[in-house]
């Protein structure tokens, strides 16, 4: 049996296959400090698939809808594994959305979306690599330039 | 069959190929067949949140031909912004007193937050280094004019490419074209690599280069733009680039270019362009200046309804 690097959890979620670099912004995006239930991160793990990889399990945790997309710009080969009794129930891997809305800031210093109270929004022009550009001032903006809010 | 009633002009992008032919036929009839009261009855509101001249007076003058009335401001310091009322609730209100609004701002994506705001139609009249849709049809209609045609030019970009809203917007235009495009300005003011991106999405061959020297004999057109002060927060940045290239006619004689290339500038020009060019066979500036009435007043009658 394969020996596992990183503790099972018998119910919440598995984040896998996280680029090595993304683990802990996966991390923050996931607000596991305010998490009272188990978390496990482990960290430059080998993977065949990415070289090193980043895993997160989460004792009693289902991902929101919105949270699954945060990760996808900062994770696009991730997979969610949703467990129940120790066994895996659903998976899926993150998908990036045609489109983005709120929790994304416009690098753009001069773009109304950072001027106004308005939610920002940004449509997707490439998903790999990751390309976005603003609805409002139409810059486009790569994975460094991402910062979630 | 294309219509464009009702339709926001806000980025080059938002219009097809067709529909800027469109738009630039319509303007040759306007221009031909003259005006007449075909707006009687509307209402524009210029909302200059940043100062403007010729942009605001063009359209001022355009409404008024076509009969329309014209309401509006053209500083900051007169509206309700300054007292921290919100852009959103600034044009809600003012859709109530007007038909159309045409709109320029130091924010970029203002006008885009603008239309998504109101039920009217909204022109973008500049704002910040974003796009400057409507001086585009004014240049496209100018290209097409002086070089009867659209295709197949090669056109250089000079100047201030990085804060220069024209000189994006022209470019995204012409890459509907298959243009050669050539982008001469210093490494601090190059085109942001947005803009290079989308081109080269769109499979357009570009290059960029320093000195004009390099690519003045295989020009058509030459589109000139002004080193923007304006838009330089460092002062000491803006004196490093201020009259790098200036254009004259001693200069032109000394370039080697085809007979037939012709400069275009959106205009003010600051010392980019010497008064010595003008009597020149190249200059058609101010015959592009002079053709912002009749594509202004297509705009304005095409998304009010009032032609196709």
């Amino acid at each position: 049996m394969k020996k596992l690097e990183v503790s099972a959890i018998e119910e919440g979620t598995v984040i896998d296959q996280i680029a090595s670099k993304s683990t802990f912004k996966v991390a923050n995006i996931l607000n596991i400090q305010d998490i009272d239930q188990v978390v496990l991160i482990g960290f430059n793990l080998s993977s065949k698939k990415l070289g090193r990889k980043g895993i997160i399990k989460i004792g009693g945790k289902l991902l929101t809808q919105e949270e699954v997309n945060k990760i996808s710009l900062i994770a696009p080969d991730a997979t969610v594994n949703i467990i129940k009794d120790s066994e895996v129930v659903k998976k899926f891997k993150v998908a990036i959305p045609d489109s983005i809305e709120e929790f994304l800031k416009c690098f753009n210093p001069n773009c109304v979306s950072n001027h106004q109270k308005i939610q920002s929004r940004f449509h997707v022009i490439n998903k790999n690599p990751i390309r976005i550009r603003c609805h409002y001032c139409e810059r486009h903006m790569g994975e460094d330039d991402i910062e979630l809010v | 069959m294309i219509s464009l009633k009702s339709k926001d002009i806000i980025s080059i992008l938002d219009f097809t190929k067709e529909e800027i032919l469109y738009i630039l036929d319509l303007s040759k009839r306007m221009e031909k067949e003259g005006s007449s009261d075909i707006l009687k009855g509307k209402v524009l509101a210029n909302l200059f949140f940043e100062p403007s001249t010729r942009t605001r007076l063009s359209f001022e003058t355009a409404m008024k031909r076509l009969g329309g009335e014209v309401v509006g401001f053209d500083e900051l310091g007169k509206t309700s912004t300054v007292k921290g009322e919100s852009l959103r609730d600034s044009v809600k209100i003012i859709e109530g007193y007007c038909d159309i609004i045409v709109l320029r701002h130091f924010l970029e994506g203002a006008s885009r937050l603008t239309a998504d705001s109101v039920n009217i139609p909204v022109i973008n009249a500049g704002d910040g280094a974003s796009q400057h849709p409507t001086q585009t049809f004014v240049d496209l209609y100018t290209i097409k004019k002086v070089k009867g045609k659209l295709e197949n030019l090669s056109i250089g970009f000079l100047g201030d490419l990085k804060y220069g809203r024209t000189a994006h917007s022209l470019a995204y235009a012409m890459a509907n074209f298959n243009a050669e495009m050539y982008f001469i300005s210093p490494p601090s003011l190059r085109i942001p690599k947005d803009y290079l991106e989308e081109l080269e999405s769109r499979n357009v061959s570009y290059h960029e280069v320093e000195s004009i020297n390099e690519v003045s004999s295989k020009l058509d057109i030459l589109y000139c733009t002004r080193i923007q002060k304006e838009r330089f927060a460092d002062p000491v940045e803006y004196e490093k680039v201020r009259g790098i290239y200036k254009l004259s006619k001693s200069v032109m004689d000394e370039l080697n270019v085809k007979d037939d290339l012709k400069i275009l500038h959106p205009l003010p020009r600051v010392d980019e362009m010497d008064e010595s060019l003008d009597a020149t066979s190249y200059a058609v500036y101010f015959q592009q200046a002079h053709s912002g009435i009749p594509v202004m007043e297509t705009l304005l009658a095409t998304v009010l309804g009032a032609i196709q």
